[in-house]
């Protein structure tokens, strides 16, 4: 049977554009239909605008890849009209196991934050994650949004405009040209549009393989991560066994940096390994085999004037923490409702450079993080490896050295202090996780839940307080959503947007950033509180 | 409790700590005393935690002039 990444999922078709005498011009052009790319012409395509996705590829990721997605981008996913199916798909998991050497030094239970809709996060194949943001594209064109993917449509050169791009492409019938107010590349890590433009790309090179095995298999292991430092069965180097729907187990093993990964990546090399750590006894199949090494490194801009990168073609972690896929959710979600904006003459071009700023800042966050669990999974000299060793043996026997293991941060999302488009906080002593910049935290409200009430538009939030039911400033229309403590009988609402203070007003992003709060409404500070977050002052 | 770290003596019984200190390492390989130091510093970082305090202690350690500490 035809693994779901083997069969074409958007092959090639003729288009009109390439009969065209001159190059036809698009809206915004997208390379790349991964996950982000795949997001990016989602949300464009639910504003109303023409998005148009190629790839050089038909298919969906080759493997599993990226498998862990946080609560943030299933929170993301609601909004592009697809987090439901993967939350159905994925496996949730809370306990986790921190073996060293030959033995088991402790055990934890995540135990995520009541009241919010969406797991702390799930584990899923990227396989299963395109093709659910594929179903939505197919979906939105059933209902003549303006999207469509182009597979096997390779760019080959890029020509930069002031007010557009210019695109070379090739098919299997040939090559056409084709033009684009905006292009947005999330041709990933290796990113060719990077590379047509000439664009540097610096940071840190990690010496290191990594060996990642999907195996099928009918074990009795439980649901949790099982993470090993330096074990019986592949000593001086880490391991980790975490599952997958379908029975399929993720195994990723540290192998270093001096080895021969062809060799290494052959089946008779692979499974005397996974036999040495599974048991001789369990049976299992072999379903994709890669070996990766990386880098954490992001280009100093991410907008080059009609050209704006997104995801790994941006960025790069360590994939400890899971802050891949998950970050470039977070980028595009930053970038279309101001790229609409923009595109839409409510909003000043400059506005795209707060994309810039905001995300380079998320991409330094998750770099710093994914940094340090890479140093302590993979001391690099003899001193960090015998900090890392002395955590490890105290943390059998003491709770206060657990939190220094560091096998992987959870990606959580960044809050943009001190970006341009946030006002000075107003509620005072209110509480900091809803600070200006905040990712919005979610709250039940009875059967519901408040992040699918903000939505994807502006949006006035008020608590007990009084406020108009619409404001509209510079073109920008903010409807009002009205709650009151009462609604949630859990009182999370009010600890998590109000703490010591009885009302609160909040002005909310399209992509569930807090712009602005104040204990209660005042007209004039609102207004320019909206003007601040649409670039205009 | 202060923010400044204490670099006055404050060990009761000084000599005696000392002791404890040579003798803890008694019979150890250099590898094992290694180690024994990094859990010995990581335990005594713990009960102190105090970033603050914990930063100054790791300028004091490096026999930084006083000038240049901050």
């Amino acid at each position: 049977m035809n693994k779901i990444f083997e069969v074409p999922m958007y092959p090639y078709e003729h288009h009109a554009d390439q009969d065209a005498p001159f190059p036809a011009r698009r809206k915004v052009v997208i390379i790349g239909a991964g996950p982000i790319g795949l997001a990016a012409g989602i949300e464009l395509a639910q504003q109303g605008i023409e998005a148009v996705i190629l790839d050089e590829n038909d298919k969906v990721s080759f493997g599993s890849r990226a498998i862990c997605f946080a609560k943030r981008p299933l929170e993301i996913l609601d909004r592009l009209g697809c987090g439901q199916p993967m939350v159905n798909k994925g496996v949730q998991w809370n306990v986790g196991k921190v073996f060293f050497d030959d033995r088991q030094v402790y055990e934890f239970n995540l135990l995520p934050e009541e009241g919010h809709q969406r797991p702390a996060f799930i584990n899923l194949q990227q396989y299963y994650f395109e093709e659910y943001l594929v179903n939505r594209v197919r979906e939105l064109q059933a209902q003549g949004a303006p999207i469509e993917i182009r597979g096997r449509n390779k760019v080959s050169a890029i020509g930069t405009h002031p007010d557009h791009v210019v695109l070379d492409i090739d098919t299997p019938e040939g090559s056409y040209n084709l033009e684009a107010d905006w292009l947005i590349a999330c041709d990933g890590a290796g990113s060719p549009t990077r590379r047509m433009l000439g664009i540097d790309f610096v940071g840190r090179v990690f010496e290191d393989n990594f060996l990642i095995a999907d195996v099928i298999m009918e074990a009795d292991f439980p649901t949790e991560r099982w993470f090993w430092f330096d074990p019986p069965f592949n000593q001086g180097q880490s391991a980790l066994l975490h599952k997958q729907p379908d029975g399929v187990w993720r195994i990723d093993l540290q192998l270093g940096w001096d080895i021969d990964k062809e060799r290494e990546k052959r089946p008779e090399n692979v499974i005397p390994r996974l036999k040495a750590m599974l048991g001789e006894d369990v049976e299992f199949e072999l379903e994709w085999v890669s070996i990766y090494t990386f880098q954490c490194r992001r280009m100093e801009k991410f907008r080059h004037g009609r050209v704006l990168f997104a995801g790994d073609a941006a960025h790069q972690v360590s994939p400890f923490g899971a802050r891949g896929a998950n970050s470039g959710l977070q980028d595009t979600d930053n970038l279309i409702w101001k790229l609409k904006l923009v595109m839409e003459g409510k909003a000043p071009e400059s506005l795209l450079d707060s994309y810039d700023s905001e995300r380079t800042y998320g991409a330094d966050e998750n770099i710093l993080n994914s940094s340090r669990s890479t140093d302590f999974i993979t001391p690099k000299s003899e001193m960090s490896r015998l900090m890392r060793d002395a955590v490890l043996d105290l943390s059998e026997q003491y709770e206060f050295a657990r939190p220094l293991v560091n096998s992987g941060r959870l990606s959580v999302p960044c809050t943009y202090d001190g970006s341009v488009l946030n006002s000075a906080d107003a509620l005072f002593d209110g509480p900091a996780r809803t600070r200006p910049g905040s990712p919005c935290p979610d709250a039940p409200l009875g059967e519901d839940f408040l992040l699918p009430k903000l939505g994807n538009e502006f949006i006035l939030l008020t608590i007990d307080a009084e406020a108009p039911d619409e404001i509209e400033e510079a073109g920008i229309t903010v409807r009002r959503l009205a709650l009151s403590v009462k609604d949630d009988r859990t009182l999370a609402l009010k600890e998590r947007y109000l703490g010591n203070h009885d009302s609160g007003v909040y002005l909310i992003r399209p992509d569930q950033h807090v712009a602005a709060r104040r204990a209660s409404y005042d007209d004039n500070q609102f207004r320019a509180a909206i003007r601040r977050a649409t670039g205009m002052e | 409790m202060s923010d400044i770290l204490i670099l006055t003596p404050n060990i009761a019984e000084a000599d005696d700590f000392y002791a404890d200190l040579l003798a803890a390492h008694d019979g150890l390989s250099k590898a094992e005393s290694d180690a024994f130091n990094a859990r010995l510093l990581l335990v005594m970082a713990n009960h102190i935690g105090e970033r603050a305090i914990l930063k100054q202690a790791l300028a004091a350690a490096a026999l930084q002039p006083k000038e240049e500490q901050s």
